[in-house]
C-alpha cells in the first residue's frame, strides 16, 4: 500500500497551503463576517491538515510528526495542487480559488469517506462535514459577486480567467492515483471531472460569469515536479520560526 | 504603576480557581468519573460541560488509571487541546491517573448534544441546533422571523443570525 502515504501528503498539503493562504486574510477582509468566515475556514483546513499529515507521518515512521512534515520540508517535497498556492491577490481571486477548490474537495472527501482504508475513511468523514460549509459559502459568494456590481463582476471574471488553467491538474491522474483507485482507497481523479464541471458551470452561469474557452492545464504541483515561485515565498513565512530556531517549542 | 490583573471570568479558560474540586477517595465507578466530567466546562461556551457537548465518547477505569476518549467537534477547533488539558486536570484532582485519547471516528455530530446542554445553550442566548438547518426561534424574544447574517461566527460551531422582530443579533449553534 505504498500509495497511501502520497495520498495523505497530497490531501494534507492542499489543506495546509490553502489554510495558510486564507489565514493571510485575518484582520484584513472587507467585512467582519467575511474575516471571521475566512479565519474559520482556514482553521478547519489546518485541522484537517493535522489529520492528513498525521497519517502521512505515521506511515513514514521514524518518529515523524505532522509538524515535521509541515514545517521541515522545502518546496520540492510539497504535493499540493498549484491552484492552492496561487496568491490571494484580492477578495475576488480568493473567493474564486476557494470555489474552484471546494467544488473538487467536497466530492473528493465524500468519495474518500467510503475508502477501503479505514484511516482515510475516518478522516474524510470528519472533514466532509466542514467542507460542506466551505462549498456552500464560496458558491454563494461567487454568485453574489459575479452577479453584483460592474466592478465586482469584472474582478470575478478576471480572477476566473486567471485561475481556470490551474483547475485541470485536479483531474489528471498518475501511477499513484491508479494504484489507489484499483485498491478502492481513493477515486480516480478523472472520475470527479464531470460532476465538478457541471456544478461549477451551473454556479458560474448564475453568477453571469463566462467560463474560459480553454482546457490548458498547468501541472506539477501534486507531483512536486514544478511548483510556482509563490510556494517558496509562502513557506519562508510559514516556516520561518522552525528555520530560524530549529526544535523551538513553547 | 502595575495594574492588577483582571478578574477571570468564572468558568472561562483563564479561570483555574473555579475548577471543580474533588474531596474524598478517588472515584470507583465510571458513573462517578462521568459526574466529575460533567463539571468540566467547554472553554469557549462555559455554560455547557464537555459531557453536555457529547464529546466524551468513552470512559474506562482500571487500577487507578482512567482512560477517556474524546472526539473533536471541528477538526481545527483550538478548544480541543484546552479541553483535554481541563479533563486531565480534573481527573488528577480526583486522584486518578488520566489517559486522554482523541477519537475521530465516528465524527462528532450535534445529535450528541444532551437535552440539558441544549436547554443551557438556549438560556445562555445561543439557539440550539435544529434539523431544519437554522434556529427555530430567537433566543431573546422567541419570534420566528429570522435572518441569517453569516454561517460563521466567533467559534467554528456557531453561525450568526438576526431576529427581525426584536432586531437583536444572536448566535446559532450549527447543526453538524
Amino acid at each position: 500500500m505504498s500509495a497511501l502515504g502520497p495520498l495523505a501528503t497530497r490531501m494534507g498539503d492542499n489543506t495546509l497551503i490553502l489554510g495558510h493562504r486564507l489565514s493571510e486574510w485575518c484582520g484584513q477582509a472587507p467585512a467582519l463576517e467575511e474575516d471571521i468566515a475566512l479565519a474559520n475556514t482556514a482553521l478547519d483546513l489546518i485541522g484537517q491538515t493535522q489529520m492528513w499529515l498525521g497519517l502521512a507521518a505515521e506511515i513514514a515512521g521514524e518518529g515523524k510528526t505532522a509538524d515535521d512534515l509541515a514545517m521541515r520540508r522545502d518546496v520540492w517535497d510539497f504535493r499540493n495542487l498549484l491552484l492552492v498556492e496561487r496568491p490571494n491577490v484580492d477578495f475576488a481571486y480568493t473567493t474564486t480559488r476557494q470555489f474552484l477548490f471546494d467544488r473538487w474537495h467536497l466530492p473528493m472527501l465524500d468519495a474518500l469517506s467510503r475508502s477501503s482504508e479505514p484511516r482515510v475513511a475516518a478522516i474524510a468523514a470528519k472533514a466532509v462535514k466542514e467542507a460542506t460549509y466551505h462549498a456552500e459559502r464560496s458558491a454563494e459568494l461567487v454568485v453574489a459577486l459575479g452577479d453584483g456590481t460592474a466592478e465586482s463582476h469584472d474582478r470575478m471574471q478576471a480572477a476566473l480567467d486567471a485561475l481556470w488553467p490551474y483547475t485541470g491538474e485536479m483531474f489528471i491522474g498518475d501511477d499513484i492515483d491508479a494504484e489507489l483507485a484499483s485498491e478502492g482507497i481513493a477515486p480516480a481523479p478523472e472520475s470527479l471531472r464531470d460532476g465538478w464541471e457541471e456544478a461549477v458551470r451551473t454556479f458560474l452561469a448564475d453568477a453571469t460569469l463566462s467560463v474560459p474557452d480553454s482546457d490548458f492545464a498547468h501541472r506539477g504541483g501534486r507531483s512536486g515536479a514544478r511548483h510556482s515561485e509563490h510556494l517558496g515565498h509562502l513557506l519562508t513565512q510559514m516556516q520561518w520560526l522552525q528555520r530560524a530556531y530549529p526544535d523551538a517549542t513553547w | 504603576m502595575v495594574r492588577p490583573a483582571p478578574a477571570p471570568v468564572p468558568g472561562s479558560m483563564s479561570d483555574l480557581s473555579g475548577r471543580p474540586r474533588h474531596d474524598g477517595p478517588p472515584p470507583a465507578t465510571e458513573e462517578e468519573v462521568r459526574a466529575i466530567l460533567s463539571g468540566v466546562p467547554d472553554p469557549e461556551i462555559p455554560v455547557i460541560s464537555v459531557t453536555d457537548l457529547g464529546i466524551v465518547r468513552d470512559v474506562a477505569l482500571r487500577d487507578g488509571t482512567c482512560r477517556v476518549a474524546i472526539t473533536p467537534t471541528y477538526s481545527g477547533c483550538p478548544a480541543t487541546s484546552v479541553i483535554s488539558f481541563a479533563i486531565e486536570a480534573a481527573l488528577r484532582d480526583a486522584g486518578l491517573e488520566p489517559v486522554i485519547e482523541t477519537r475521530i471516528d465516528p465524527p462528532w455530530t450535534t445529535d450528541w448534544l444532551t437535552e440539558t446542554g441544549r436547554a443551557k445553550l438556549l438560556a445562555y442566548g445561543i439557539a440550539p441546533p435544529s434539523p431544519a438547518g437554522g434556529p427555530e426561534a430567537c433566543p431573546q424574544c422567541g419570534a420566528s422571523d429570522l435572518t441569517r447574517i453569516s454561517n460563521h461566527g466567533s467559534t467554528p460551531c456557531k453561525a450568526q443570525w438576526r431576529c427581525d422582530a426584536c432586531q437583536e443579533p444572536f448566535n446559532y449553534f450549527k447543526c453538524h
